[in-house]
């Protein structure tokens, strides 16, 4: 049978914000333990939550860049349940009435585009953080992350395949980073994904029994955790067998899940409106000035590159594909204007390659934007080929200094010199006679022997369009 | 007259007047609560009201003093006071010393206040009578076999047994005017966000409210003074201009409309109790106001209603007392879920377990609906009654309590524990300010007379309430004189 695949996603998107969401201690990461946890974090007899603004801003510019509804009143409310780290008993969330609405984002898998929708995204705190293997016997907690602001960003199950799940994730998470609310670190646990993945029989309207994937912290694992469940949730039902609805655990090291708990294990959270915490009520003043205050966003700038760049739709798309990438780009282009088509194959190529290669973020390349933007230029203003660029690039890369430095240092400067390359040239006819007589006889291909032997003879310095030029007015 | 008869007005003044120091009558106020037997403190802190007394001392001679500077008071054992024991009248928090400050202790501090020590209390503010106690019943100081009210028990207790000035007290569903009622002292409970909850232990979020337990209307506002106010730790606080709730006291209330709620005259009050009410009326009468029968239709529903909105956020505000930071913890847990049953189980009180059950009954998926959301219907209701009342009527009048204190020991049944709520749980619902004010004896025990005002006529109120006792003496009866 066939089967189609139906994923949604719930993202917990960690908000940049200095303080936690209900109280003002610090958010910052890898502080020793409970060092950062208040009287408020760590649920003392008494205490109250007070809202940051700051977190509720940060949602609503979110809201506006997946052009979703925006309630102008939301409430918090409390989800009840025990756990070492919750100290409250109840976590502060939203229930009936989260910050955002319905919005909409846009994903390209295979050149293919589709919408997928986002359901809504509410604010809630984060719990702390149980140690199993700190102290022998005991679990210890750490309260440090409690209270930190999230914003939970559910999906449609729009998603037909774990691709389209990590663009989608992938979108979400340059987003995050574009509009400067989340850092988008996962390893530190600032963006999470759990993913509800159900199948079909191909055709069937009705969606198939769920099961919820928690603990993943890459994209990759998400893509593998998903393909996963896919075969054995084919599995069981090719066998005759029915899927229950549970919650499973990724483990990344033995590529494998488990079942956490079932749907009958289930808490019931017992929601209610937080009595300690007045409505959220957003005026539209805020909701302007906000909207005004957005930066460009990833489909925009995309847009921007195609119409004023000139860029492929390819191109743009992997441009935009991450805040940092397009921020290196741009600073190319300051002193690469005309250049842009080959900034973006730069960027896209040689450094894209080296990155991968070395396992580097591009915000810690050796090559900063302004030094590769320099090279770029080169080859543009003729100073090098491109083939010889490659080799400035890997001096670069091994910090040999600038591409200026390099050229001249290992003078690599372009034969533009008419005189020189026609001797070259005439040398070259004169002792290959029988692949002159070829190309005479109408093989075209030919040239490129011709062109291969110059640039062997000038170390691939001699301009290519030069070259070209003279050879085809000799041998005719 | 002996300093324990004193108001805060008269001490002041008797230490303005170097005639006993604070040093003094903070001995005084210690030495009857040592040789007292009403169980109304947890916890006397006397080296720190000795040393709180003299700085109060050196700042009175230094001329820096304030109408509270130097006055013995007792603060319920709610609120939250920094390396002292804060238990909440429950073996659960027996062991809780705060590291913090409540927004009131620390306002209270600031005004150079001697705290006494910790009031008893029912657990968690659970109760009405006071029994509910992991401490053990507090007596009524007026006849030693009754109950003093609850759940500020102790504070009321402490206030007209002469082992404080005044008290602190919090009222959920009429915990302030109830045992002030009961022990025929002055209660105010304040509107809703007056004063702020912060570091006060939470029973039910969206009905508490602390206010002062004292001798006289006068004194209640000038403690008001010192409590009252916007807290940014309190979201639920308002932000709402303090007047000088002493600044109205004299006013004429002459011509002042007062509403009689037909429902709160109804069967179940005591006849006695009905006649002190009556009488107090008929005094405002010949004080110049004019009374108005009038009708709160939904009354009967505040206790229903009560008894799902309080459980509810109980249930859930009490979630943290798991034996995992603080508290009571069992001895060797063999797993998580070990540990939290029964932490759980010994740290709280029959009472205190049922409520959180039914809350978390009420707020069960499938039950939501029907409960609690029903009963936020209802509250809206009871609202909507009091906004028709006082576009008619300045103030509404009433009894606090059905009866008169009853006997330790005598009311078993839940139920009709929850009765005695019947006239105070509607302010609380609505987020009304009310007072009870002594008006009277029935068979040798204090009648209580409520005043349920507008949102924010804490000011009205304290001058409706000074003026009859300008013309009254109830106020000024003792135990001792018999």
């Amino acid at each position: 049978m066939e089967w189609e695949t139906v994923i949604g996603l719930e993202i917990h998107a960690q908000l940049s914000t200095k303080s936690k969401i209900f109280s003002s201690a610090s958010t910052e990461f890898g502080q020793t333990p409970n060092s950062q946890a208040c009287a408020v974090d760590l649920g003392l007899p008494g205490v109250l939550p007070v809202l940051n603004v700051e977190a509720v801003n940060k949602a609503i510019k979110f809201g506006l860049a997946v052009n979703a509804h925006i309630n102008q009143r939301n409430i918090f409310d409390r989800k009840n349940y025990f756990y070492p780290d919750l100290p409250k008993g109840y976590q502060i969330s939203q229930m009936d009435l989260p910050i955002v609405g319905e919005g909409e984002i846009e994903i390209t898998v295979d050149e293919a585009t589709k919408v997928v929708g986002v359901t809504r995204a509410h604010l809630e705190e984060d719990a702390g953080k149980s140690v199993h293997d700190m102290f022998n016997e005991y679990t210890a907690v750490d309260l440090n992350r409690a209270g930190t602001p999230l914003l939970e960003i559910v999906s449609e199950p729009d998603m037909r395949s774990a691709k389209e799940a990590v663009a989608y994730a992938k979108k979400i998470h340059a987003l995050v980073q574009y509009i400067g609310i989340c850092d988008g670190n996962m390893q530190e646990g600032s963006f999470r994904c759990d993913a509800n993945v159900s199948i079909r029989p191909m055709g069937q309207e009705k969606l198939g029994t769920r099961a919820e994937l928690k603990n993943i912290n890459s994209f990759k694992f998400l893509e593998r955790a998903i393909n996963l469940e896919v075969e054995r949730q084919q599995d069981i039902l090719e066998e005759g067998g029915e899927v229950v609805q549970e919650t499973r655990l990724y483990d990344a090291v033995k590529h494998q899940t488990r079942s956490m708990r079932s749907k009958e294990e289930a808490n019931d959270y017992r929601y209610f409106p937080d009595p300690d915490l007045l409505p959220v009520e957003i005026s539209n003043e805020l909701l302007v000035s906000i909207k005004a205050d957005l930066p460009e966003l990833p489909v925009e700038k995309k847009a921007r590159f195609i119409t004023q760049l000139g860029l492929n739709e390819y191109d743009a798309d992997v441009l935009t594909s991450q805040k940092s990438l397009a921020d290196y780009f741009e600073v190319m282009l300051e002193s690469n204007e005309k250049n842009a088509k080959l900034c973006a194959n730069w960027v896209m190529g040689e450094l894209s390659a080296s990155l991968n290669k070395h396992q580097l973020e591009i915000e810690e390349s050796p090559v900063v934007a302004a030094a590769l933007a320099q090279l770029v230029a080169r080859i543009g203003d003729d100073t090098i080929s491109g083939k010889i660029a490659k080799d400035v690039f890997k001096a670069m890369w091994e910090g040999e200094g600038s591409a200026d430095e390099i050229i001249e240092s290992k003078g690599l400067k372009q034969m533009t010199d008419t005189g020189a390359i026609e001797a070259i040239v005439d040398e070259i006819i004169a002792n290959n006679a029988p692949q002159v007589e070829q190309f005479k006889s109408g093989n075209e291909k030919i040239l490129g022997f011709f062109v291969g032997q110059a640039m062997k003879a000038t170390q691939g310095k001699a301009n290519p369009k030069l070259l070209n030029e003279l050879l085809r007015s000799k041998l005719n | 007259m002996s300093i324990h008869t004193k108001t805060i007005a008269q001490l002041a003044q008797g230490l303005k007047d170097k005639e006993f120091s604070s040093v003094e009558i903070t001995q005084h106020y210690l030495d009857r609560i040592k040789q007292s037997d009403l169980n109304a403190f947890v916890t006397v802190t006397d080296e720190l009201a000795m040393a709180q007394a003299q700085a109060a001392d050196d700042k009175i001679a230094s001329g820096g003093a304030s109408i509270l500077t130097g006055i013995p008071y007792a603060h319920k054992d709610i609120f939250c006071t920094q390396g002292v024991k804060t238990s909440a009248g429950s073996k659960m928090l027996d062991n809780f010393i705060s590291p913090y400050d409540a927004t009131v202790s620390h306002q209270l501090n600031q005004a150079d206040l001697v705290m006494l020590g910790k009031a008893n209390m029912d657990e968690f503010a659970m109760g009405s009578s006071n029994e509910n106690s992991f401490y053990g019943a507090v007596k009524n100081p007026w006849d030693k076999s009754k109950i003093p009210g609850g759940s500020s028990g102790g504070s009321a207790a402490a206030v007209a047994g002469g082992l404080s000035c005044f008290a602190t007290g919090t009222d959920t569903g009429g915990s302030i005017r109830q045992p002030a009622s009961l022990c025929g002292i002055t209660g105010l409970k304040p509107t809703y966000g007056r004063v702020s909850r912060y570091g006060m232990i939470a029973y039910a979020s969206s009905l508490d409210q602390a206010g002062p337990m004292t001798k006289t209307a006068q004194d209640a506002a000038i403690v008001l003074n010192a409590m009252a106010g916007f807290d940014d730790k309190d979201s639920t606080s308002a932000e709402q201009v303090v007047p000088d709730y002493t600044a109205n006291l004299n006013d004429s209330i002459k011509g002042l409309t007062i509403g009689l709620p037909k429902e709160f005259f109804s069967d179940g009050l005591d006849d006695g109790v009905a006649t002190q009410v009556m009488n107090a009326v008929k005094e405002f009468e010949a004080m110049g106001a004019i009374v108005k029968e009038i009708t709160l239709p939904n009354s009967a529903y505040a206790i229903p209603t009560y008894y799902i909105v309080a459980p509810c956020e109980c249930s859930s505000n009490l979630s943290r007392m798991d034996g995992v930071r603080y508290g009571h913890r069992c001895d060797n847990p063999k797993d998580l879920e070990d540990l939290y049953l029964r932490s759980r189980s010994e740290g709280f009180g029959a009472e205190v377990k049922r409520r959180i059950m039914i809350g978390a009954y009420a707020l069960s998926a499938g039950y939501y609906d029907a409960y609690y959301l029903k009963a936020q219907k209802t509250r809206h209701l009871i609202s909507d009654d009091f906004k028709k009342a006082f576009a008619e009527v300045d103030v509404i009048m009433g009894p606090v309590s059905p009866t008169t204190a009853f006997d330790l020991g005598s009311v078993k049944d839940p139920v009709s524990m929850y009765l005695a709520d019947i006239y105070t749980l509607s302010a609380n619902l609505a987020g009304l300010p009310g007072m009870s004010i002594p008006a009277g004896f029935s068979n040798k025990l204090p009648v209580g007379l409520q005043l349920i005002g507008n949102y924010w006529s804490e000011s009205k109120l304290l001058n409706i309430a000074h003026q009859f006792q300008q013309q009254t003496d109830w106020h000024t009866k003792t135990p001792e004189e018999g």
